[in-house]
């Protein structure tokens, strides 16, 4: 892979309406070595985002106004459930919904353990469920879904490499009858779920189809496919 | 030797606390999140516990004390306090605020009136505790010594 991706530095944006809570998770993500912004609500969470009104994912516009820059790369997002205004149920749904931000990985806690709202949250897209307390061993478990919206990102700005595969060796067909093959590219996401509104896996499908694809990595400010 | 004295005392203190009840693992999980580059990780949280717990307890008695009392507000209030009290590990404290919450749910003024008080009985018990057990910390340190907590097999 070409792209020299910068990860030793995952950046987390926590969101929490206790202030107690606040305190914790960005100590347990710090001691995990990640940078760590804390905010007290949803709203003010989408607006450090750059989350925009009509920002939604199957926006027709041409505009020029870079309406869906992401201001400051965020790899994750780990959001309390219950809390005043814009439940974290709320803010998982605006991020899915954005067609900047669908790809942010979420995390959802919460310190009510209630299946259906767990279920409910993991439909809408969100990676993990953690009831609180938090602890490092649930901090632990981001890491692979920080790995993966990073290589989401490499994988939008590169164009899929093929990867070299061995010819098959003909077996019986005569040589002037054999099809040149091409070296088959390579998938370089997981097969695609079969319905297409299994939430839960959003983010491993469609990635080559342009649609999808985060503006800012087009080379252009906007998006309009 | 006056640290190993202080250290045991620290030690038989903490087991006593998380015997009773008064504390359970998530006290230990302050610890571990507590180094040289946050030194009082702990006692920073701690404070910020008491200063709310003291905040909330203040409003649910002037809620309670209303003519037409506000339920859901009170529920809010004491979910609050239950979040924070289990993000330090004051479970006693904990535990006082479920009960709390099943008398919001049904609307019994008495019932909610009798868990106030015991709401501010187990908190006042664990900041005296707590304060205390800070206390013992200071002079520990003071006399050149670290404590310890992995001993808190939890």
């Amino acid at each position: 892979m070409g792209m020299a991706a910068s990860d030793s530095q995952f950046h987390v944006l926590a969101v929490d309406d206790s202030l107690i809570d606040r305190k914790l998770i960005e100590r347990l993500l710090k001691t995990s070595s990640y940078i760590v912004t804390t905010v007290d609500s949803g709203s003010k969470a989408l607006e450090f985002l750059g989350w925009h009104e009509d920002d939604r994912r199957n926006t027709d516009e041409t505009s020029v106004s870079p309406q869906n820059h992401q201001e400051v790369e965020v790899n994750l997002v780990i959001t309390d459930y219950c809390m005043p205004e814009m439940t974290g149920y709320d803010l998982l749904k605006k991020i899915k919904e954005s067609s900047s931000l669908r790809n942010i990985p979420v995390v959802i806690m919460s310190s009510e353990n209630v299946p259906s709202r767990i279920n409910r949250c993991l439909e809408e897209g969100a990676e993990e469920f953690f009831l609180k307390p938090v602890r490092l061993s649930d901090v632990n478990k981001l890491k692979p879904h920080l790995m993966k919206g990073k290589k989401q990102e490499i994988h939008e700005s590169t164009p899929p490499q093929s990867q070299p595969s061995q010819l098959p060796t003909p077996q019986s067909s005569p040589p002037q009858s054999q099809l040149q093959q091409p070296p088959q590219p390579q998938e370089q996401q997981q097969q695609p779920s079969q319905s297409s509104n299994n939430k839960r896996k959003g983010m491993d499908e469609g990635l080559s189809s342009p649609d999808r694809t985060r503006p800012r990595y087009n080379g252009l400010t906007m998006v309009s496919n | 030797m006056e640290l190993n004295r202080l250290q045991r005392s620290f030690l038989e203190y903490t087991a006593a606390l998380f015997r009773e009840g008064f504390l359970d693992s998530q006290f230990s999980q302050l610890y571990q999140l507590q180094d040289e580059s946050n030194p009082e990780f702990v006692v920073e949280v701690v404070s910020l516990f008491f200063d709310d717990s003291e905040r909330l307890i203040n409003d649910l008695s002037r809620a309670l004390d209303q003519t037409n009392v506000d339920f859901k507000k009170i529920d809010a209030h004491v979910h609050q306090l239950k979040g924070s009290s289990s993000s330090i590990g004051a479970q006693r404290v904990k535990n006082s605020c479920v009960s709390f919450r099943n008398f919001c749910e049904v609307q019994n003024i008495e019932g909610c009136l009798s868990c106030l008080q015991q709401v501010q009985q187990e908190y006042l018990l664990i900041k005296n505790k707590l304060e205390a057990l800070f206390q013992l910390e200071k002079q520990i340190v003071a006399a050149g010594g670290a404590i310890n907590t992995v001993e808190w097999m939890l």
